[in-house]
């Protein structure tokens, strides 16, 4: 161990991106047993142990906290040192918080630029934390040397120079990245942070290096031995440059000098990158190492000289369009008919795409990636097909008709659903989006499909697909009904949905299990049997939903409006610097681009993860990386050719409250009225008393003669989207064509971001010397809130209309809202800008009687009308 | 008074002389032999709780008291004298439901400090004498659950404790004090906070005070009451860069020489000790004698372990006479050169050999 004398072993496991047990021990709140993970790091020798709590779908803060101060009473873990590991600062903060040593944190970098860096450091040296820096600027992750060393030799220089950190306790992160990947450009990885880790030592005297070492081997994952070398040798290496700690498995390390000979030298050449065909030499052996793992296929062309059908199972397990076209013409030659070609190779290539996304083993942009592959050969064949008048089709699986539901115009959840279901070889009939319930009826009929899938973003969606269930039973419809989409929800689909269609209505909750879905509603033995289990869970989900309503005690809406929240007058935002309608007609792409929250964007393919954390993901972060690339390359495109445009509309107007309503002044004379806002209040009777809100409590009410303010806004980055789209759907690229508006969903949220920021500091000015990150801004730590008709505070939709006519925003930059009140085009945002300092969000959920009729009276609707609109608030 | 001590004046002092600290309070306040009424004054006459033993209200309610017993000590030859705000955090003072009353304590706690402090320099301008404003550990513990049922419950929490303490040190400032010690340190994550608020307070105020740092090892385990070792401790709160690191209360100096010297051997800063007169008889006194103790001090004097001392519980001006005259003559401890030495900490300190 002799390599290991002047290393620092920093124990991985006790991270929930790291180790699927430690996660499953924190995520079920088992943080005893949890405890006991950090102790085996300790005993096998891990000399600080590093704590990762960053997982969605965790209180990650609370986590950090309550495995910390249970921690400190373990005298056997808490005598080494702790290494905070988090992308959120909020969670860093509170971790050293409760942590009386010295610990580490790891990590901050100028990603956000110099201002947030040196502000975090500041705190980090105040808490007295040493600092783990990653190589991560403005620009992105450095992956070369160069960029490595410019990186750091830059944060060195802030910290050591500008704010006086010691330069002891600065550790770099230069990002050990995974080698034999296949990519060339990836070859040289090791090298790189081994070379930047001795010149970082050279120039930033003091200064540490570490990282995280098992992420070098990522490609031969399943095959320990391989990996344990592979760690081995590069350590030998890093270390020798003057590598100091790392985060490794602390009992799994192999001796360097206990690796066979044979081994080590491959091993040796990959890291080393010492010859071209490294990569593949090491697979040659690698198997004879291990036995059981299998190891990444590599990329390189070796597999062109394979038989034409493992040629097209390769092309499409790794999404290779290069040679699918002479591929598939070879493998038409070698078959009777072309309808073989799809029936044989393609399919069982598929079948293996099909079989690896069911294990986990490749991701959700990965088999969209197939799916082009797939569909370019069967486009190759089609006219084959055609001459050779092959009459009944190929024999799929099943035909399934989709379609976005009438009123809505959401269709990226739905499109990556139809990809998934083409990949298992069942014929997908896409109807897009805004579609009728009649034409989508007749179409099933006439098409003779097996299936039927609704999708639907918005509240509203969820109305129209229970009418489609009921026109289904009045049709005699029997097959089957999927239902799925952002809104829906299993308990919806059981509660309001399912009674209105006896023949199967079921929830999916994401693509990965449309497939199982779909398999036992078109199998006639499966189905009886699947559609049982399927009610039988209806039942379970709708008494719960009636145990959990019986705890919620209703006020009176009279009740309600007695502990309205109290607005401190005194704090009420000064007037607008600029009042009145203001338009931009073509925001700069470029700017939005650095205030896009990524996190949800990987959501939209199945990676969970906060970003940038999703990166160095242990299992995700490779394909994250490579989805991200993907991104940023078509943003590229999307900016410099101008492919899509953004626009916004909006208005500052005074305004007061009048009870629940929200008076739009027409002047500052205050007597004429614009428009009226009406606003639903929370009737549950909500714990500790607390005050039972609605967005006019935000507003300085009439009978006080304060002068207060309202904003609006609606913007958009989808025009030209759904076109930019379309041009890669006709190519066969489902993969792109979901990219482009996955995108564009992602910059229209960023320009309500940023221009809510350019209201807070420029237009309305209450909060001009606001200094916030991107972060920051995704936290929502700023003053005021923009509050959106048709999400939890003013949960009614067709306020919609009233925001749009206020700002005349389909004059002024061309959005319309269909008649589900959904804004075209699709990605868009709109809202209210509320300034008052005390302002906050809100869920109106459940409303009574009382307000119901009270609401209906005011927006003059029949009782029916208001159901419909009100349905999602009322019990 | 003359400017403000700067932490560069002090260091200059500190490489003179071994300066000398007072001694208790709580032992000289007993021989008073207050009584409830002493302690209420007019002001508390009315006050629904006991207040007998809330010894830092006697700054409000028998000023005269503690002045006398500050110019006690410096007639002793104390060079700095400590504030008697020991308890006066909102969160300690919450025991007599008196936590608005903590920024006034502390402020007159300073200023009879200074009062005393001035009169000395006064007659004695080459002896310049200095008020420690003290920021003691309060009765709570950030890193150790009060309930064995729970370890992970916690019943105060750091930005409680940064909230009494810049509090706490803005009234102490305000009241005229030259250094900020944080004292009696058992829970290294209250100082952690302590020293938050202290560094947070200098930058609004836009200038710094020396600040000295001082931790109480509870027994002869030689750990803090949170666990920590004297290295640990060390590393924790090296980053506040204290003008001095010591070690106080708890126990007399023949117990406590083990880790006066480990201090002595990595503090890269001047070290200061202030000892019980040993440990409490079974009457709950401290009987070491002046000379006895005084004996072991010299031995640390003359081993170089130190630069400030003077004498936690038990002890009385006549142990700080007997002290001053035994380190008078002999030279400081050099601290040892700033290094670059990369150390972390948890309950026990991680340094890096290379």
């Amino acid at each position: 161990m002799q390599q290991q004398a002047r290393f620092i072993n920093i124990g991985e496991r006790t991270n929930v991106t790291g180790s699927a047990r430690f996660k499953k021990l924190i995520m079920d709140g088992k943080f005893e047993a949890a405890l006991d993970v950090a102790r085996q790091q300790v005993e096998n020798g891990a000399q600080i142990i590093d704590i990762n709590m960053d997982e969605a779908m965790l209180d990650s803060k609370a986590a950090m906290v309550r495995y910390l101060n249970l921690l400190a009473s373990e005298p056997d873990i808490a005598r080494v040192p702790i290494m905070v590991d988090s992308s959120k600062w909020e969670v860093i903060e509170a971790a050293l918080k409760c942590i009386q040593g010295k610990a580490v944190v790891n990590s901050i970098s100028l990603k956000e630029g110099e201002a947030p860096f040196i502000q975090q450091a500041k705190l980090l040296r105040r808490y007295g934390a040493a600092v783990v820096v990653m190589a991560f600027d403005e620009v992105g992750q450095a992956d070369t040397k160069v960029r490595k060393v410019e990186i750091c030799q830059r944060a060195y220089k802030i910290l050591v120079e500008k704010i006086g950190f010691p330069p002891q306790d600065i550790i770099f992160d230069p990002n050990i990245f995974a080698v034999a990947t296949g990519i060339e450009e990836h070859n040289n990885y090791a090298v790189d942070f081994i070379e930047a880790t001795r010149e970082i030592k050279r120039l930033c005297p003091h200064a540490k290096i570490s990282g995280g070492v098992s992420n070098v081997s990522f490609s031969f994952r399943g095959n320990d031995p391989v990996r344990e070398a592979i760690h081995s040798v590069f350590l030998y290496h890093a270390i020798k440059a003057g590598m100091d700690m790392g985060i490794v498995n602390a009992g799994q390390l192999a001796v360097y000098d206990d690796i066979p000979e044979l081994l080590k030298d491959r091993v040796e050449d990959v890291v080393l990158n010492r010859r071209p065909d490294a990569t593949e030499r090491l697979l040659e052996i690698a198997a004879q190492f291990n036995g059981k793992g299998t190891v990444a296929v590599k990329e390189d062309d070796a597999w062109r000289s394979w038989p034409v059908a493992k040629r097209l199972e390769h092309a499409l397990v790794k999404g290779i369009t290069d040679f699918i076209d002479q591929d598939t013409e070879e493998a038409r030659l070698s078959v009777e008919r072309p309808l073989h070609v799809i029936e044989g190779p393609l399919m069982d290539g598929m079948n293996v795409v099909g079989d690896l996304f069911g294990e986990g083993k490749m991701f959700l942009p990965q088999v969209v990636k197939s799916a082009r592959v797939m569909k370019k050969a069967v486009a190759y064949l089609q006219p084959y097909i055609e001459a050779e008048k092959a009459g009944s089709g190929a024999t799929t699986q099943g035909k399934v008709l989709m379609a976005t539901v009438k009123g809505d115009v959401h269709d990226i959840g739905k499109n990556i659903v139809g990809v998934v279901l083409q990949c298992n070889n069942y014929e997908v009939i896409d109807l897009g989006v805004m579609v009728p319930c009649a034409t989508l009826l007749q179409k099933a009929k006439e098409l003779n499909v097996d299936v039927i899938g609704l999708s639907g973003l918005i509240t509203p969606s969820l109305d129209e697909m229970v009418h489609v269930a009921k026109e289904m039973t009045r049709l005699g419809f029997t097959i089957p009904l999927l239902i799925g989409g952002a809104t829906t929800s299993k308990a919806h689909t059981a509660i309001k949905i399912a009674p209105h269609y006896a023949h199967g209505v079921v929830y999916v909750p994401n693509a990965s299990r449309s497939v199982s879905v779909v398999q036992s509603l078109i199998s006639a033995e499966l189905k009886p049997d699947y559609l049982a289990r399927v009610q039988d869970e209806y039942v379970r989900v709708i008494e719960q939903h009636q145990r959990s309503r019986k705890h919620e005690e209703m006020l009176t809406l009279e009740q309600a409006r007695a502990n309205r929240f109290p607005l401190d007058l005194q704090k009420v935002a000064p007037a607008p610097r600029q009042p009145g309608v203001h338009v931009w007609q073509d925001v700069d792409l470029a700017v939005l681009r650095d205030y896009i929250d990524w996190t949800p964007f990987f959501l939209t393919w199945q990676l969970s993860g906060k970003f940038p954390a999703i990166l160095n993901h242990a299992e995700v972060g490779m394909e994250a990386r490579r989805v991200y690339q993907d991104a940023n390359a078509m943003l590229d495109r999307m900016i410099a050719e101008r492919k899509v445009t953004g626009r916004a509309v909006f208005g500052l107007f005074p305004a007061n409250s009048d009870g629940d309503d929200i008076i739009v002044w027409t002047d500052e004379s205050r007597t004429a009225e614009r428009c009226r806002l009406f606003n639903l209040r929370q009737q549950v009777a909500l714990r500790n008393k607390a005050p039972n809100c609605s967005l006019a409590d935000f507003i300085a009410p009439v009978e006080s003669g304060i002068s207060d303010y309202i904003g609006a806004f609606a913007v958009s980055t989808g025009f030209g989207a759904d076109e930019f789209a379309a041009e890669f759907a006709k190519a066969h690229d489902d993969y792109n064509s979901i990219m482009v508006k996955a995108l564009a969903d992602r910059l229209a949220e960023a320009l309500a971001e940023y221009l809510h920021m350019k209201v807070r500091k420029e237009y309305w000015g209450y909060a001009a010397n606001e200094q916030l990150d991107n972060e920051q801004l995704i936290r929502e730590a700023y003053q005021g809130i923009r509050p959106a008709p048709g999400y939890p505070a003013c949960p009614e939709h067709t306020e919609k209309g009233t925001l749009f006519s206020l700002l005349d925003a389909e004059a002024q930059i061309g959005m319309l809202l269909t008649e589900s009140y959904a804004m075209w085009p699709g990605a868009a945002v709109s809202g209210w800008y509320l300034a008052h300092p005390d302002s906050k969000y809100f869920a109106v959920s459940k409303i009574g009687e009382d307000q119901l009729s009270e609401y209906a009276a005011k927006k003059g609707w029949s009782r029916s009308e208001a159901e419909t609109w009100l349905a999602p608030n009322l019990r | 008074m003359s400017a403000r001590l700067t932490t560069d004046q002090f260091k200059q002092l500190l490489a003179q002389r071994i300066l000398v600290l007072d001694g208790a309070m709580g032992t000289m306040i007993q021989n008073f032999q207050l009584q409830e009424a002493d302690y209420r004054g007019t002001e508390f006459a009315d006050w629904p709780s006991d207040l007998k033993g809330n010894n830092d209200l006697l700054v409000l309610t028998k000023p005269e008291v503690i002045l006398s017993i500050h110019r006690q000590y410096l007639e002793a030859g104390a060079d700095i004298l400590e504030t008697n705000s020991f308890n006066a955090t909102t969160i300690a003072m919450a025991d007599y439901d008196m936590s608005h009353l903590a920024a006034r304590i502390n402020r007159e706690a300073a200023r009879l400090a200074r009062q005393a402090c001035d009169e000395f320099t006064a007659k004695n301008p080459a002896k310049p004498r200095f008020v420690a404003g003290i920021l003691g550990p309060t009765n709570r513990t950030a890193s150790i659950s009060p309930d064995v049922n729970d370890p992970g419950y916690r019943n105060v929490s750091f930005d409680q404790l940064v909230a009494a303490y810049t509090e706490a040190t803005h009234a102490l400032i305000e009241g005229g004090a030259d250094l900020i010690m944080l004292e009696t340190i058992f829970d290294t994550l209250n100082a952690k906070a302590a020293a938050f608020a202290v560094l947070q307070v200098f930058d609004e105020l836009g200038y710094k005070l020396p600040v000295m740092i001082s931790g109480t090892i509870t027994d002869a385990s030689g750990r803090t009451l949170s666990g920590q070792t004297t290295e640990a401790f060390y590393h924790s709160l090296a980053h506040v860069e204290p003008v001095s690191f010591g070690l106080n209360c708890a126990l007399g100096p023949d117990l406590l020489r083990p880790y006066v010297e480990t201090m002595a051997t990595i503090a890269e800063c001047a070290t200061s000790v202030h000892p019980n007169a040993g440990l409490p008889n079974e009457f709950g006194e401290y009987d070491l004698n002046a000379t006895d103790m005084a004996a072991e001090i010299r031995d640390w004097a003359n081993n170089n372990f130190i630069n400030i001392v003077g004498g936690c519980c038990g002890t009385t001006p006549e142990h700080i006479r007997v002290i001053a005259d035994v380190v008078a003559d002999l030279p400081p401890r050099l601290p040892k050169p700033v290094s670059h030495s990369f150390n972390l900490a948890g309950l026990e300190a991680f340094s890096l050999e290379w």
